[in-house]
Formats: C-alpha cells, sequence, structure tokens
C-alpha cells in the first residue's frame, strides 16, 4: 500500500481508436504537488492520455483512481468497456480541471460567467461567493480588466488565461493541461507559462501535455515521454535530460532543439 | 379607390387581426414548446427514439399546409371513433383544426432548425462543459440550448413570417382571419383591390412588428459576436 494516497493513479490503460492502438497499457501515477510534464511527438498518444484521466475518451481497458477514488467500469451490452456510473465519472470531473490546447471558452457568456458557471451550478458554490473568487482568479491571471468581455474580444493569450481561471475557479485536487500553448502566436506563449509557473510554484497538482521543452525542464517535478502509446522515459528532468534511457527520447529532444 | 369602404368596415379587420394574431402567436408557442425537446431527442444516437420524430418531421415537411389542414378538418370527421370520443368537440370548430395544424406544422419546422443548431454547437464547448462535471440535463440547460438558440435565431424569424403568412389559409375554412375579412369586404362589395390591399398592409405592419421584435432579441443575444467597443453600449439599451 502506498503510504501516500496519490492524486491520480492509472493502471494498464489501453484505448484505440478502430484499429490504431494509441496507449498500449499506461500505468503511472502523480503524487500531490506533483508537476508532470508528457512530452511525444504528435501521435504518441499523450492527448489521449490527459482525456482519458477525465474519461473525455473511454479506455478500452484499465483504471484511473483519482483521490483514492477508482472509476468503477463495467462491459455493456455491445461488449463496449464504459463507466458504470456516470454519476461518478461527473463527480470525479469536479476534481481534475482541465485546460484545452483551442480554450474552449463558452462564447455567449462573457469572462466572468464563463468562470462562476461550472462553480454555481455544479458545486452549488452561492453566487455573490462565486463573483468573489472568480474576480480573485481572474486578477491573479492577470485579465480582471476584461471580466465583462466576451471571449471573442480578446487576444488567445487571454482567453486561455481566463481558461485557467475557469478551471481554477473549480478548486480542482488535479489541473490537466492539453497542449496550453500550441494554438498561440508566439509572442502569446509567455504570458500563459508565466501563469502556469506561478501555478506550479504554488504546489498545485498538474499534468501538463506540452511541447514547450523549457517549461518541461525547468518547473516539472517529473518528466514522462511517450512513444506510441508506452512511456519511454519517466523521471525528475535533471535525470531525463542528461542520462536518458531511451534512445527515442534523445532523437526527441534533439529535434526540438 | 375607395377607401371610405375600409374605413366603414374597418372593424372586420380588426376582428381578423386578432384571430390572424392568436393563432399565430398560440400556434408557435405550443409548437416551439414542442420543438424544444423533440429537436434534443432527435439527435439522440438511439434508432428508436430517432425514427419518429424523423417521420413526424417528414411528414408536416413534406406536405402542404394547406393539405394538413384539409386532413384535419374535413378527414377527421370521417372517423366514427374521433366523432364518438371527447376530441370531436375540438375537431368540429374550424378554429381548432387550424390551430391543430399549425401547431404541428411549424413544430416540425421548428424542430428542424433547433436540431441544426444543436448539431452545430462548437464541440470543444461541449468538452469543457463535459471536464467541468456537468451532466447532459444542466449541460443542455445552461450551455447547449443557450448556444443554439442563438443560431437558430435568424432562420426561426423567418419560421415567424412564414407562420404568419401561411395562417392566411385558414380564411379557406370558414375562420375571419385577415384575409377572411378582405373575403367578406370585397364578396359584398366587389372591390378587391381595396379589400386586399388592406390585407397586404396589415400583413405587412406584422411583419415590420415581427422583425423589430426579433432585431431587438438579437441585440441582447449577440453581445458576443459584435465588435467590444460597441458591445458595452449597446448592451445597456
Amino acid at each position: 500500500m502506498n503510504a501516500r494516497q496519490a492524486a491520480i493513479a492509472v493502471e494498464d490503460l489501453h484505448k484505440s481508436f478502430g484499429d490504431l492502438e494509441v496507449l498500449s497499457g499506461i500505468t503511472m501515477t502523480a503524487q500531490k504537488g506533483d508537476v508532470i510534464s508528457i512530452l511525444g511527438s504528435s501521435g504518441s498518444g499523450k492527448s489521449t492520455l490527459l482525456r482519458c484521466i477525465n474519461f473525455l475518451e473511454i479506455p478500452n481497458s484499465g483504471t484511473v483512481t483519482v483521490c483514492g477514488e477508482q472509476v468503477m467500469m463495467k462491459t455493456n451490452r455491445r461488449g463496449q468497456y464504459v463507466p458504470r456510473d456516470i454519476k461518478q465519472v461527473e463527480r470525479v470531473r469536479t476534481k481534475l480541471a482541465m485546460v484545452f490546447q483551442q480554450f474552449n471558452l463558452w462564447s455567449h457568456m462573457t469572462i466572468l460567467e464563463n468562470v462562476i458557471e461550472a462553480p454555481i451550478h455544479v458545486l452549488k458554490v452561492p453566487r455573490l461567493e462565486a463573483i468573489e473568487k472568480a474576480e480573485a482568479y481572474l486578477q491573479k491571471v492577470g485579465i480582471s480588466e476584461k471580466i465583462k468581455a466576451y471571449p471573442a474580444h480578446l487576444s488567445g493569450g487571454q482567453q486561455q488565461r481566463a481558461a485557467i481561471a475557469r478551471a481554477l475557479a473549480m478548486e480542482p485536487e488535479v489541473m490537466l493541461f492539453d497542449e496550453p500553448t500550441s494554438a498561440l502566436d508566439p509572442e502569446l506563449v509567455g504570458e500563459v507559462l508565466q501563469v502556469i509557473q506561478k501555478l506550479a510554484e504554488e504546489g498545485r497538482t498538474m499534468i501538463v501535455v506540452t511541447h514547450e521543452m523549457g517549461f518541461a525542464r525547468e518547473m516539472s517535478s517529473r518528466i514522462i515521454f511517450l512513444d506510441r502509446g508506452v512511456i519511454d522515459e519517466d523521471g525528475p528532468p535533471k535525470q531525463v535530460f542528461e542520462s536518458p534511457k531511451s534512445e527515442r527520447f534523445q532523437q526527441f529532444v534533439k529535434a526540438m532543439l | 379607390m375607395d377607401l371610405s369602404l375600409i374605413i366603414e368596415n374597418i372593424g372586420i379587420y380588426i376582428e381578423g387581426l386578432k384571430h390572424t394574431v392568436v393563432l399565430v402567436s398560440v400556434s408557435l408557442f405550443i409548437g416551439l414548446l414542442l420543438a424544444i425537446p423533440l429537436a434534443v431527442l432527435r439527435t439522440s444516437k438511439n434508432y428508436f427514439i430517432q425514427a419518429p420524430i424523423r417521420a413526424y418531421v417528414y411528414f408536416f415537411r413534406g406536405t402542404p399546409l394547406l393539405v394538413q389542414m384539409f386532413i384535419v378538418y374535413y378527414g377527421f370527421g370521417q372517423f366514427e371513433a374521433i366523432k364518438a370520443s371527447f376530441l370531436w368537440p375540438f375537431f368540429k370548430e374550424a378554429y381548432f383544426c387550424a390551430l391543430f395544424a399549425f401547431t404541428l406544422n411549424t413544430g416540425a419546422y421548428t424542430t428542424e432548425i433547433i436540431r441544426g443548431a444543436i448539431e452545430a454547437t462548437p464541440h470543444g464547448e461541449i468538452e469543457a462543459a463535459k471536464a467541468t462535471g456537468m451532466s447532459r440535463m444542466l449541460m443542455l440547460r445552461r450551455i447547449i440550448l443557450p448556444s443554439a438558440f442563438r443560431r437558430a435565431l435568424p432562420t426561426y424569424s423567418n419560421e415567424i413570417i412564414f407562420m404568419l403568412h401561411g395562417s392566411s389559409l385558414a380564411s379557406v375554412i370558414t375562420i375571419i382571419d385577415i384575409t377572411g375579412a378582405a373575403r367578406i369586404i370585397n364578396s359584398r362589395f366587389y372591390s378587391p383591390y381595396e379589400a386586399f390591399l388592406t390585407a397586404a398592409v396589415f400583413y405587412m405592419a406584422l411583419t415590420f412588428l415581427i422583425v423589430f421584435l426579433v432585431k431587438k432579441l438579437e441585440v441582447r443575444w449577440y453581445a458576443h459576436l459584435r465588435p467590444q467597443e460597441t458591445a458595452t453600449v449597446e448592451a445597456r439599451v
């Protein structure tokens, strides 16, 4: 038994899209306070892994345990592996906030409305309290002056920071970042990375799928390198970057630099 | 042109206006209430849920409104079962038959309009809602439908206007709507020009009102689509 309860424990996860097996048996754990960067070339399954953790993709086999609660699965009549109880999935998701590559803010709502929406309607936080917290989080990500603006009125970097505030407002146990800077203009990447860095320094548990090697190297406590659906390298950045065991990781790093 | 004719008989037109407004607004209202759940169910992957809704929509879009009204008004009376049932007091009234046919007709078109708008919801926004732990019902209520209604509004405003003009068919089954009033004036004074031109003016005024109301709704609903400078200013109007 683990003395510390893992924030996330993934056990032998498999996922295929049609004939293509994207994840071929992933086992990993994230302890509280870990900042894990998941690296890998495109098609290596890193986004799919992240999306299996909060069940935006349903794995074909394997288990996911979030803060000690294992998401129960069953095989349905058509032989598909599905969650036994969607309510449990919904409950687990409230502990896992996600930040998407394409921001995915709700376009018909103002920035403030985006941030207070789920706290009010999912977590049942009183409205005034939710607004107060939202204002604090929006200030933290540095866009409190845009509170009444709509997503379309913001730059990509501002939208992504608003999306981070929306994730923070759920006060999640773990934050999942799915390539948070990949859709941004190069000059906007910095402002978003700074915000993520600030969160990492606060000791928040985060899993970040990224192509930002600098961030992975400087800010994460652990690097996981995925290659063709399996974990090919796993360890602290110093160890992984200085003495990589995996040949493919060496090639990958060389190509990125 | 003899306008005094119209002025002296304006009461008939006002009566017709009332009937048109009630027929159209009641059928649009019930049709919309019917269409929202049907549109949501129509997006279900379950064939047995989807198929009957498809059949309903296909029938009402595939046949003319006049034919539908005739089927209800002339057709239902043929069946002894209906004549004997508690429904007969309703279906023997022309007014109810028109309302019934109009409601189902606009319900079918509106189902398709809303279904299209639901299916065009940006996928990422749905994923973001799921990721926060929203249930399907909550997601529908807070994210998908508010977003879909905004997309549906321009098409739906057309449906409102089509329904208004389509309602003139009610005059064929003895209902005194605006067109019915014009037919009375025409047959009484043999002055089709004055009679129907007046009806046209009434329909145009109603259309103008509809366009105006939709415009107001657009100002409120489309703040997120306007350039920022004007968005905050107009939102206060």
